[in-house]
């Protein structure tokens, strides 16, 4: 390789290369660009913005899950109980807000002290997946596939095995109230976003956290405090997720453990790998994360609106999947 | 991911004599425990059923179990041998649905496209799959979890978007493979026992079997040693297809048909959880076919004490049973990593 005078520097800094490395690269945008434009142009109602806000509000539960899975993908691990952590956290919720009178076991508390509840419900199933993973040394996928089925379990003991139904009208608003139109659910997303962004480019856990990901044997010699590292990335994970949950059982009007979240796990891995992170860890794509969310979630729409069946969509979603991995692989590979 | 062993300790010349003993006694309590521990575990909750639960030794019990557990139970048959490849596969129950939906739909035609069509749709499928993992290198994780989604897509497109529900009508010959006993034992409960016997000779008795422990135990050594690495890897995947095909198969046989397009969804958590209970490791190279018969053959007689014998709900029961995978995967890292310390030494 020849030496890079700052002449090449500075001229690469200006106009960024458009060859075959940066499409792979960009990949999830020019996609979501893409279909975008496609959708703008030949899809009836689609400019209209209650159109916009219906697929906002639609995206934002999965994009909450998909920044705390990003985060433990960051680390070489994968959470596959956030489904069943949603689960637990919108139980959590109905038991909580609603009166001992309507519901056994109904506490009758405020909405607020009822949301910190849910979502410290999340926290521990969190630090237990880290404490399962990082101290223990659990692989990952049976350590979480086991609270996969548990954590189910638990949601369903909770409510004893039936749906509460909750009208609180806080959470009413939660889930259809908006700021000059843009849906509170989405606001929460994208300030997550950014609060994900600032740990994982701004702050020492953030460097730890692609370090153990690229490397976890180096990061162990290295003297970084590994496990409690991992801890905090299952922790936050768990957290996130509990949010999600919250935010589906306002939309759904009802904490239904059966179903709640089911299914989340994929769509959430799904999002992440779709946005150009690594699933062996140590590349961590916030922003592509936002993007991939968005784009499964615009080409479910998309194809819904075309009257393409949904059996369909979900081959199409399967194909997109191996793509987006295939693209990666070799641009990784001819690096 | 790998697990870490602890750093060595410094003072080994002081303790050596004690540590060869300890290394020696620790590597076999560990491959003990996860050669033989699902096994121990099983003939443990039986003799404990047999003496406190009357209901449970009751031999239409017993039946009903393993008649239970033998659909996923073949299905857990082909997952060990994706498993021990290193690799895994989540479309499973995908392709059992895919099985169960093609037989249904082929049960007008007579028994032999009754069988033979769904084996050759879900041998295709893990035909795909394996082709894609081991020719583009893909994860599989990513390649199986693109095959949960997309084969679900395709069995609801055959089905109208799920609103079809095909019914066999009486194919005596075919139902009979799935309602007929031999020794009162049903016929599902033999195949499946058959299918776990042929894979035992195939993984122990055979160059393909070593050949698979070789390959997850380390590709690329595999590939240096000459070993067809892509083949193997593609035929695992096959087999997989093929045991969740003919799980398929017996369903529709014993049920009728009439089964949604949703049928099997989560199966492949299952089949997991009962491969690893049965001591085959996650990562590859290690495993064994008696484990993972024990380890299924464990999970259907746990949610049967507790719900038949302890009266609990079935949601009581997912919680014991998830805790009960927690505490053998706890065990099982516990022990292989004093292990794996001991042998620094």
């Amino acid at each position: 390789m020849t030496a890079v005078t700052p002449d090449d520097f500075t001229s690469r800094l200006r106009v960024p290369r458009i060859d075959l490395e940066w499409v792979r690269d960009k990949g999830v945008y020019l996609a979501l660009l893409a279909l975008g434009l496609y959708n703008v142009l030949f899809t009836p109602h689609f400019n209209e913005f209650s159109n916009m806000q219906l697929i906002m509000k639609q995206v934002s539960a999965v994009l909450i899950v998909s920044l705390g899975m990003l985060l433990v993908i960051g680390t070489g691990g994968i959470d596959l109980s956030v489904g069943a952590t949603m689960a637990i956290a919108g139980s959590v919720l109905g038991l909580a807000v609603s009166p001992g009178s309507s519901v056994s076991g109904g506490m009758g508390l405020s909405l607020s002290i009822a949301v910190v509840l849910a979502i410290l419900s999340g926290l521990v199933v969190g630090l237990f997946n880290g404490f399962v993973v990082g101290v223990l040394g659990v692989q990952p996928i049976v350590a979480t596939l086991s609270l996969l089925v548990g954590g189910r379990g638990l949601a369903l003991v909770l409510t004893s095995g039936g749906l509460v139904q909750l009208f609180t009208p806080g959470l009413t608003k939660l889930s259809a109230g908006n700021v000059h139109g843009w849906p509170y659910v989405i606001l929460i997303a994208l300030a997550l976003v950014v609060v994900v962004a600032v740990l994982v480019r701004r702050t020492t856990f953030g460097y730890r956290l692609v370090a153990i990901g690229g490397n976890r044997r180096a990061s162990v010699l290295a003297g970084l405090p590994v496990r409690r590292t991992i801890i905090t990335v299952y922790a936050l994970s768990g957290v996130l997720a509990a949010i999600a949950g919250i935010i589906a059982t306002a939309r759904l009007h009802s904490a239904d453990p059966s179903y709640l979240g089911i299914g989340f796990e994929l769509n959430a891995i799904t999002a992440v790998v779709v946005g150009g992170s690594a699933l062996s860890g140590g590349r961590v794509k916030i922003l592509g994360t936002l993007a991939g969310a968005v784009l499964m979630q615009l080409l479910t729409s998309t194809l819904a609106s075309h009257d393409v069946p949904a059996s369909a969509t979900q081959v199409i979603q399967a194909g997109i999947i191996v793509a987006a991995v295939y693209i990666q692989r070799t641009s990784r590979s001819s690096e | 991911m790998t697990t870490q062993p602890a750093p060595a300790p410094v003072h080994v010349a002081t303790a050596e004599l004690g540590v060869t003993a300890g290394a020696a006694k620790a590597r076999a309590l560990a491959s003990l425990v996860s050669r033989s521990g699902a096994v121990a575990v099983l003939v443990l909750l039986l003799i404990s059923g047999a003496i406190f639960d009357q209901g449970f030794i009751h031999l239409d019990n017993l039946r009903n179990i393993a008649l239970s557990a033998s659909y996923i139970g073949l299905i857990t048959a082909g997952m060990t041998f994706v498993i021990i490849s290193g690799g895994i596969d989540l479309s499973v129950g995908s392709l059992f649905a895919l099985g169960v939906l093609t037989s249904a739909f082929m049960s007008e035609y007579g028994s032999f496209w009754t069988i033979v069509v769904p084996l050759l749709c879900c041998a295709a499928a893990g035909f795909v799959q394996g082709a894609v993992i081991a020719w583009l290198r893909l994860p599989p994780f990513i390649v199986t979890l693109a095959g949960l989604t997309g084969i679900r897509g395709v069995v609801y497109y055959i089905t109208d978007e799920g609103n079809l529900t095909p019914q066999v009508p009486g194919h005596k010959a075919f139902e009979n493979l799935g309602q007929g006993k031999l020794l009162t034992i049903g016929y599902p409960v033999w195949i499946c026992l058959v299918v776990f016997a042929v894979g035992w000779w195939l993984l122990n008795r055979t160059a393909f079997g070593q050949a698979v422990q070789t390959v997850g135990g380390n590709d690329t050594a595999a590939e240096l040693m000459g070993l067809p690495v892509k083949r193997v890897k593609l035929l695992v995947y096959v087999i997989s297809g093929l045991t969740a095909g003919l799980a398929g198969i017996l369903t529709t046989a014993s049920s009728g048909g009439g089964q949604e397009a949703r049928i099997g969804d989560q199966y492949e958590l299952t089949a997991i959880a009962a491969v690893v209970i049965g001591g085959t490791l996650l990562s590859g190279g290690v495993g064994s076919m008696v484990g993972s018969l024990a380890g299924i053959t464990l999970w259907f007689v746990i949610s049967n004490l507790v719900t038949q014998g302890l009266q609990f709900n079935a949601q009581d029961q997912l919680v014991v049973s998830g805790g009960f995978l927690l505490v053998v995967v706890v065990l099982q890292t516990l022990l292989s990593r004093r292990a794996a310390a001991a042998e620094t030494h």
